[in-house]
């Protein structure tokens, strides 16, 4: 039995401990914003906040995340800095079908809650999301609407 | 221009029966008493304002599609799956407009299978491709959204007892000026059900249009931003199971036996394991303990029936069949004159060769599917889907009950770019099927990413041959081009299909089709068969996605060869047309003006331009790319593209289309191939099967004419221009010629 603190709230999870912090979500708690999309760290659709760092969930162990506090995208309107991150995303319009934008949103959130004003570089250096819409140019844009809200 | 794709789907639609449960669920589930009313079922209204020998159908079944509650939102089932080009919001635009309701009062979803959503080729089929949906249901949607109005007045006379004629709508609601009553719809919805639509109901002027051509947003933004979006992969059936499965690592073995079955049986979770046609499953209380167990099945592949993939079997394989054709004599696509006549009196010919590879969707949502059988003999199937009627037809096959049983679900698309089409084995419902008849549980089914790039339907490899002769001047007098190969067409629908004589136009469309006037002109296809282990889809533009960089890269080639500027030599061969003219016009100006350089960016970068035109899917495109070389690999700085659909519904959304489909385009270009090493798929995943991402993502900048021509597609058009664009850029810059795709694997020098 592990205990973990998602999104406020703590669950208690009966699983094997070395299962990605993603399963237990999207199949133990039933949080399916977070998407499952490469399962090997590269896509970026899986991501989500532990400890306030952006992590990529397919690869990270639920017994590394007891603990922690975890965000998901379903928590991210009251996440100060999230909030305003959507209300950015929906201002450019950022998404097309949507599927990586949960963790696009969640890696702009961290970045931006320490990096309000980000240069290309550090957009560069925190959103590798991989988005098989092409959105990039669209997310850049969003990310700066939202800095200057900040 | 209804093109070879969709005469292909038109031909294959199954066969119109009557539906039992499919059709209206979602309003049966809603109550009757919504209804605006029954369906209008066999009327065929003909609306004024529709184009020429465009059937409507289905436009009076206004209540098949129209549900207008008394809260006053507006449900409208969508015969197009939205997967992020925007159809949900486009098409409640257009109803919108007829209708007289806020689009913002819309609620949109996708429609089941059936006889009445078939909108396209005169109300004959439905498909969600092509870049057909707006075009193909203009007329369609524009005519129901008033024969509705024109019910929701009717309603309000008889209530008001006031003569229909003195009535009229403003958005949302039947008012009467002289008096200043007003009904809203959602209180007449009910009496309207009982009237007959109209069967030539005025259609709104399109110069007091205020919904259609304007940018206004898609509705699903929000909930796209907070990860509220159900996709397939993310339904949830009461008591099902989850299955994971991995498929024989050479496509078309068999798994004879899974022999450590019992220790996988006693892993956590694991309900059962199952022997599937080219796959093992494993069925478990949760998806990632059933992906666990099945990754340790130990299981003996055997040819039990059906080819195997060669053993030896690569990419370079396909390549050299296809090459080993050239100089057949093929099927004609296109011929003007006598070309070979005109090529032996040339004063000088100029040949070249290009090939493209195996390419994967590598859409973001991998492929799910979730089935249920019901108490009452139906059977609920949940799956990603570009056309529900042929997947209600195979979902049919699979489980072995009538299709009238079946109701299909069609969530939005985590991307889709021809990935979800009826594709045999490359669709996960029909093991959903299985597992759950085998388990007699509801069960969804999910590939990893893994066997996902090993058994996607990939854009075929391609290859391509050309010939150009010129005379002393230097002007073309001959043309002729061949494509080889196996396209999607011919291998879903059959070589039966492809006319006569046989032409595969998802091999052949950009190599045919071109604006440009040649004074001989000779264009075949030489059919070459890919392995039947290989699957072949529909890749976003199809043959546009790799004939257009051939086509205009070897333009160019004539162009260097004969000293002229590629701008300049376009513009004279599209001479006779001033829609094309208009579009090079509107490109070179969107980019500043036409300069192909080699020049020194203000960065200290070496840099120039290439140009390229595509005419896909009813469209025309002119696009310019500049581009830098640095460590040997080309880096793309800007696009520039300008699009021409004829006419403009949303032109916001244009512009995110065509941004994204230079972005495929790029990706492609520059990154993407499918390997094989033993008859065996070596790219599983993005580590390895490298799309664009980030740091490669050029400016894209986009202009939209509207010229009036009969409106063309949207969601391809902006791909197939950039790879031959940035190809001519490099040959700018470098003087190297990029004939293969994709241009990652040749390494430039410096500029």
């Amino acid at each position: 039995m592990l205990e973990l603190n998602v999104n406020g709230t703590v669950h208690r999870v009966e699983v094997e401990p070395d299962t990605p912090l993603l399963w237990v979500l999207r199949e133990q708690l039933g949080l399916t914003g977070t998407k499952y999309g490469c399962g090997v760290a590269q896509c970026g659709a899986c991501t989500v906040l532990v400890d306030g760092q952006a992590t990529r969930s397919c690869s990270f162990p639920v017994e590394a995340a007891v603990g922690q506090p975890i965000t998901t995208i379903e928590a991210i309107e009251t996440h100060p800095v999230g909030a305003k991150v959507v209300e950015a995303w929906v201002t450019a319009q950022a998404p097309q079908c949507g599927y990586c934008q949960s963790g696009q949103v969640m890696a702009a959130t961290a970045l931006l809650a320490t990096t309000p004003k980000p240069t290309p570089e550090d957009v560069q250096a925190a959103m590798t999301n991989i988005c098989r819409c092409g959105t990039y140019n669209a997310v850049a844009h969003a990310i700066t609407l939202a800095g200057e809200q900040l | 221009m209804e093109g070879p794709l969709a005469a292909a789907f038109s031909a294959a639609m199954p066969a119109g029966r009557p539906v039992n449960v499919s059709r209206r669920g979602m309003f049966a589930a809603a109550g009757a008493g919504l209804f605006l009313g029954l369906a209008i079922p066999g009327r065929a209204p003909r609306a004024q304002g529709a184009p020429p020998g465009a059937a409507l159908r289905h436009a009076g079944k206004v209540t098949a599609y129209l549900r207008i509650a008394p809260d006053g939102k507006i449900h409208l089932q969508n015969p197009f799956v939205e997967g992020g080009q925007g159809i949900d919001s486009a098409v409640a635009q257009i109803v919108a407009e007829e209708l007289d309701a806020p689009p913002a009062d819309f609620i949109v979803t996708c429609a089941p299978p059936g006889e009445d959503f078939r909108v396209m080729q005169g109300g004959n089929a439905r498909f969600t491709g092509g870049s057909f949906s707006v075009r193909s249901s203009f007329a369609h949607f524009r005519t129901l959204g008033a024969a509705a109005r024109a019910m929701l007045i009717e309603a309000a006379a008889e209530r008001l007892a006031l003569p229909a004629a003195s009535l009229s709508t403003e958005p949302g609601r039947v008012i009467h000026t002289e008096s200043g009553r007003a009904i809203p719809y959602g209180e007449l919805a009910m009496a309207a059900a009982a009237l007959t639509p109209p069967d030539n109901p005025p259609l709104r002027d399109p110069t007091t249009y205020r919904f259609i051509g304007r940018p206004l947003p898609r509705f699903d933004v929000r909930a796209k931003s907070t990860g509220k979006i159900t996709y397939a992969i993310d339904v949830k059936v009461d008591g099902m199971l989850l299955a994971a499965v991995v498929h024989a690592p050479r496509a078309g073995a068999q798994p004879a036996a899974v022999t450590n079955e019992a220790a996988l049986r006693a892993m956590p979770g694991v309900h059962s394991v199952h022997r599937l046609p080219g796959a093992v499953a494993v069925v478990a209380d949760t998806w990632w303990r059933a992906k666990t167990a099945v990754a340790q099945a130990q299981i003996a592949w055997q040819a039990l029936q059906g080819p195997v993939m060669d053993a030896d079997f690569t990419a370079e394989t396909m390549l050299g069949r296809l090459k080993a054709a050239a100089g057949t004599h093929g099927n004609t696509a296109e011929e003007a004159g006598d070309a070979a006549v005109a090529l032996t009196t040339a004063a000088r010919v100029i040949e070249a060769e290009y090939d493209a590879p195996y390419l994967a969707h590598a859409q973001m949502e991998p492929p799910s599917a979730t089935a249920r059988f019901n108490a009452d003999g139906t059977l609920d199937v949940w799956v990603p889907n570009q056309a529900p009627d042929f997947f209600q037809a195979s979902a049919a096959r699979a489980a072995g009950i009538e299709a009238a049983k079946i109701r299909i679900h069609s969530p939005p698309l985590g991307g889709f770019f021809g990935r979800h089409f009826a594709y045999g084995a490359a669709n996960a419902h029909p093991q959903a099927i299985l597992l759950a008849k085998a388990t007699s549980r509801p069960v969804k089914v999910i590939w990893s990413r893994e066997e996902e790039f090993a058994r996607d339907a990939y854009r075929p490899l391609s290859y391509a041959t050309f010939r150009a002769g010129l005379d002393a001047s230097g002007d073309i007098v001959a043309f002729q081009a061949a494509g080889y190969g196996e396209g999607p067409i011919t291998r879903h629908f059959g070589a039966a299909r492809l006319g006569n004589p046989p032409i595969d136009g998802s091999i052949m469309e950009g190599l045919t089709g071109k604006p440009y006037r040649f004074a001989t002109k000779r264009v075949e296809f030489i059919p070459v068969p890919h392995p039947p282990g290989v699957n072949l889809g529909f890749w976003r533009s199809v043959g546009h996605s790799m004939n257009d960089f051939f086509f205009e890269s070897f333009l160019d080639e004539v162009a260097a060869a004969t000293g002229r500027d590629p701008y300049e030599m376009r513009l004279a061969l599209v001479a006779h047309s001033e829609r094309h003219k208009a579009l090079l016009n509107a490109v070179a100006g969107l980019s500043g003006g036409w300069r192909r350089g080699p020049y020194d960016a203000p960065d200290g970068t070496r840099r120039a331009r290439g140009v390229a035109m595509a005419s896909p899917f009813g469209s025309e495109v002119a696009t310019i790319a500049e581009v830098s070389v640095s460590d040997g690999e080309v880096m793309v700085h800007d696009l520039w593209v300008a699009i021409d659909p004829g006419r403009v519904v949303n032109p916001r959304t244009i512009e995110e289309q065509v941004q994204s489909a230079a972005a495929i385009g790029l990706s492609s270009a520059l990154f993407e191939e499918i390997g094989f090493e033993r008859g065996e798929v070596t790219t599983r995943n993005f580590d390895t099967y490298r799309v664009l991402r980030r740091d490669r993502m050029p400016r894209v900048r986009v202009a939209i004419i509207e010229s009036g021509a009969p409106m063309g597609g949207v969601g391809e058009p902006g791909t197939p221009g950039v790879p031959p664009a940035v190809a001519n850029a490099v040959f700018a810059l470098t003087g190297q010629r990029l004939r293969s795709m994709p241009f990652g694997r040749t390494r430039l020098s410096g500029a």
